[in-house]
């Protein structure tokens, strides 16, 4: 187990490295000078000559990436070249809407996907498992955009229940806030809970084919008890692998939806950064994405390892 | 609790109830389309940091009005000397900046010395290149010595980048604004909002308000709901023309479709084949039909310009008739130009949509006269680098949004790659001179010039959709500079 782990941080490891390389190498291809884009068109080249200065524009290449690269190990950032704060803060404030507008969103999917999967792999075959099956191909079908402009449209401007977007701040207290998340979590957890029903259904029903399965049975296990106490653990693997995708997605995926809902999260900050040519906004908070991926995907790793001892043996 | 308590609590929650509904409203949640990089006007372009900041939060010696006119600032009155030259500025008493600090003599020099210094990062340096030198004479009163006489001084005073800071706080400004203005910088919730509260100290008459939220919505699906929901109640200028009638057909709100400084123009490369032959400009120009455009990119909203000029400026010269729409015209001139086969080009597009939209509308008007241009989608950044800087465009369409920007016109090496003297010595005396009616000649001339040498396709003034609660008033109608002055703003009721 030791020799796995270590062998799969080494790979880590160099994916960042190789992540960093590549976030940079793109970024200095990108056209277009950052200063001139802050001072605008009717700035005189003085003005852009002394900002490119001030922002180390016009050292080499393998100067900028190292400098970037050691500062960000020793958890340094850098200052955003358009908000002129450390990047960390930029991303501390919008870590603070995403990730519990992620965690509702993959709470919420659950809450209902799990269910319904279960539930339709019980009645697999009958009239409900095709009618609930139909319903999970439409939740996948439809643009979460436009069904987070329904939602809007109903519970904002018709029945003034939330407010139709926005982010008032954790510090106005945990009900206001929550009430700004909702919608937003429900139109994204819509699609995820549509996928995510159907990876439950199949997987659970791939396991009831199981030999194991057909032993329980023949055992004289009721049938709710073979569905609860034997399939559903092993079915659990996908899911919680198709999870994990969802959640990582959530994170950094959810750019739409927060211009649909203006809210302030990851996915507008490096979207402005981008549009503002913020270099060092961008490829800091893209590499902290690739981070953020690699280490659920290396806990999805660990969880395999632990629930499969032939991953563990094989690895040796 | 006894008969007495609960009466009086009853009495106390009616008072509590009808006073609150007698009294007016004194905040405002106001819409913006783009969140400010920083809020220091004096180290940026961006038009989103005066949207929020000017006016409201600092001041300049002088401020752009409602119509655009200069009106007094921070400077109370001032003298000109005969020769133009020497501009003596009384400032006003009891003026203090948002941390307590008095406005005195020494903030202006400093203001001025840095925004026109070695080490500027002025976004518009070249308003304070005739600054020669600047010095306190009192506590109250700042000369400003210039090099040559400049018409538009007092003006070029008025913009956001010119505002006076203080050397204490100049530097913290973009994250922590503090000025003079009648609001203080409360909160900024990156992403989301900025929260200006009133400023008990001010030295001028009290705002109506007492705070004011800018919240950033850049979606225009989004800006729609949010004025609908009621968490905004004024929208400056909506994002989403195609949402006007919804608002129009709507008692709770007021649209006003006002003017910008917004001239949208399509750019031609006047230095290269062959868009150096004005018969080939012209030609373009009655091959344009403006209204099509703005009907089909616009929700036909904006104005149409046959110049590089506001419409609604008292010096505007109608000249969109000189090329009326004429596709025969246009077909006979290129004939006469020596393309009477046709000429292919490219058309650059940047992201807005006046471009993207107008842009197909464009291509397909010239493709009917035989002129074939290849649309390329830019982002921003290709834009200034391809077109802007190396000039490597044959045509582009952008809105000029600046205040009084004609004399760009006469810039050696800018990007319309345009040179023509006439024009040069108009705007060369235009600077020089500070009479207005003489100056409103030139602004005249100058249009005519553009306009006979058929220099880019002039196409529209952007509109300025303001749509707001009924009961609000003070919103401003146009938008002569750029900024969302909410200092005269109240509630009705």
């Amino acid at each position: 187990m030791f020799a796995y782990v270590v062998r799969r941080l080494a790979t880590v490891l160099t994916t960042m490295l190789a992540a960093s390389l590549i976030v940079f190498a793109v970024l200095q291809i990108v056209p277009g000078d950052p200063a001139r884009l802050m001072l605008g068109i009717n700035a005189t080249q003085d003005a852009v000559d002394n900002l490119r200065e001030q922002l180390n524009l016009d050292d080499p290449l393998h100067v900028r990436y190292l400098t970037w690269l050691v500062d960000m190990v020793r958890g340094d950032f850098g200052n955003s070249y358009t908000y002129s704060v450390p990047v960390r803060e930029l991303v501390a404030e919008r870590i603070i809407v995403s990730v519990p507008l992620a965690l509702l969103a993959l709470t919420l999917s659950t809450i209902v996907a799990i269910p319904v999967g279960i539930f339709t792999a019980s009645r697999h075959g009958t009239a409900t498992d095709t009618a609930t099956m139909a319903a999970t191909q439409f939740g996948i079908a439809i643009p979460n955009f436009w069904f987070a402009l329904l939602l809007v449209y109903v519970f904002a401007i018709t029945l003034r229940w939330v407010p139709a977007g926005g982010f008032p701040g954790w510090h106005e207290g945990l009900w206001p806030a929550l009430q700004s998340l909702l919608l937003p979590a429900i139109a994204l957890a819509l699609p995820q809970a549509a996928i995510l029903s159907r990876i439950t259904r199949s997987a659970l029903l791939e396991t009831l084919h199981e030999d194991y399965i057909r032993t329980a049975r023949a055992k004289g296990l009721p049938a709710r008890r073979v569905l609860w106490h034997h399939a559903l653990r092993n079915a659990m693997i996908p899911v919680l692998t198709i999870m994990g995708l969802q959640f990582a997605f959530l994170l950094a995926g959810t750019i739409i939806i927060e211009n649909v809902f203006y809210l302030p999260g990851l996915g507008r900050l490096v979207f402005q950064a981008i549009q503002q040519l913020d270099l060092i906004v961008v490829q800091s908070v893209v590499t902290l994405l690739v981070a953020a991926v690699i280490a659920v995907n290396f806990l999805v790793d660990l969880a395999y390892a632990w629930a499969d001892p032939r991953l563990r043996s094989r690895t040796r | 609790m006894n008969t007495n308590k609960l009466l009086i609590t009853a009495f106390a929650t009616t008072i509590l109830a009808t006073s609150s509904a007698l009294a007016a409203r004194t905040d405002i949640d106001i819409g913006v389309v783009l969140e400010p990089p920083h809020l220091d006007p004096t180290a940026g372009a961006a038009a989103a940091i005066d949207e929020i900041v000017y006016a409201n939060v600092f001041e300049g010696l002088t401020r752009i009005g409602p119509d655009g006119s200069v009106q007094a600032g921070l400077a109370e009155s001032w003298t000109i000397s005969a020769d133009g030259l020497t501009y003596t500025f009384n400032l006003r008493d009891g003026a203090i900046f948002h941390d307590g600090s008095a406005l005195d003599a020494g903030d202006v020099v400093f203001s001025l010395d840095r925004a026109r210094g070695e080490e500027s990062t002025n976004a518009q340096k070249g308003l304070f290149d005739a600054i020669e030198s600047v010095e306190a004479v009192n506590d109250d009163t700042v000369v400003v010595t210039l090099s040559r006489a400049q018409g538009s001084f007092l003006y070029n005073m008025g913009w956001g980048d010119a505002i006076i800071v203080a050397p204490e706080s100049a530097e913290g400004n973009k994250e922590n604004p503090i000025g003079t203005g009648p609001f203080r910088f409360t909160n900024w919730t990156k992403g989301s909002s900025v929260q200006l509260d009133v400023f008990d100290g001010y030295w001028g008459n009290k705002p109506a308000l007492e705070t004011v939220t800018f919240r950033f919505i850049p979606d225009a699906a989004a800006a729609t709901s949010a004025l609908l929901a009621g968490d905004v109640q004024a929208f400056p200028n909506l994002p989403a023309p195609e949402s006007i009638p919804i608002f129009d057909a709507d008692p709770r709100f007021t649209v006003v479709i006002g003017s910008t400084e917004g001239e949208t123009i399509l750019s031609t490369n006047n230095g290269k084949p062959p868009f150096d032959n004005v018969l080939v400009r012209r030609a373009m120009a009655h091959a344009i039909d403006r209204q099509a455009i703005i009907d089909g990119a616009m929700f036909g909203l904006g104005t149409p310009i046959g110049s590089h000029f506001a419409p609604h400026h008292p010096a505007y010269v109608e000249l969109v008739e000189i090329y009326p729409y004429d596709p025969e015209k246009a077909k006979s001139l290129l004939a006469e130009a020596g393309f009477a086969e046709g000429i292919t080009g490219t058309l650059k597009l940047p992201p807005p949509s006046y471009a993207r939209r107008g842009g197909e509308i464009i291509a397909s008007q010239l493709r009917e006269v035989g002129i074939d241009m290849e649309i390329i989608p830019v982002e921003w950044g290709q834009w200034l680098d391809q077109v802007f800087k190396a000039k490597d465009y044959d045509l582009t369409i952008v809105s000029h949004t600046e205040p009084n920007d004609i004399g760009i016109y006469a810039r050696d090496d800018y990007y319309f790659d345009y040179a023509n003297p006439v024009f040069n010595d108009v705007i060369a005396e235009l600077d020089r001179s500070a009479d207005e009616d003489r100056r409103y000649e030139l602004f005249r001339a100058a249009q005519e010039i553009l306009t006979e040498d058929a220099v880019n396709g002039f196409l529209f003034q952007l509109a300025k959709n303001g749509v707001w609660d009924t009961k609000l008033q003070g919103m401003w109608e146009n938008s002569p500079i750029q900024a969302n002055d909410v200092t005269g703003v109240s509630w009705t009721e």
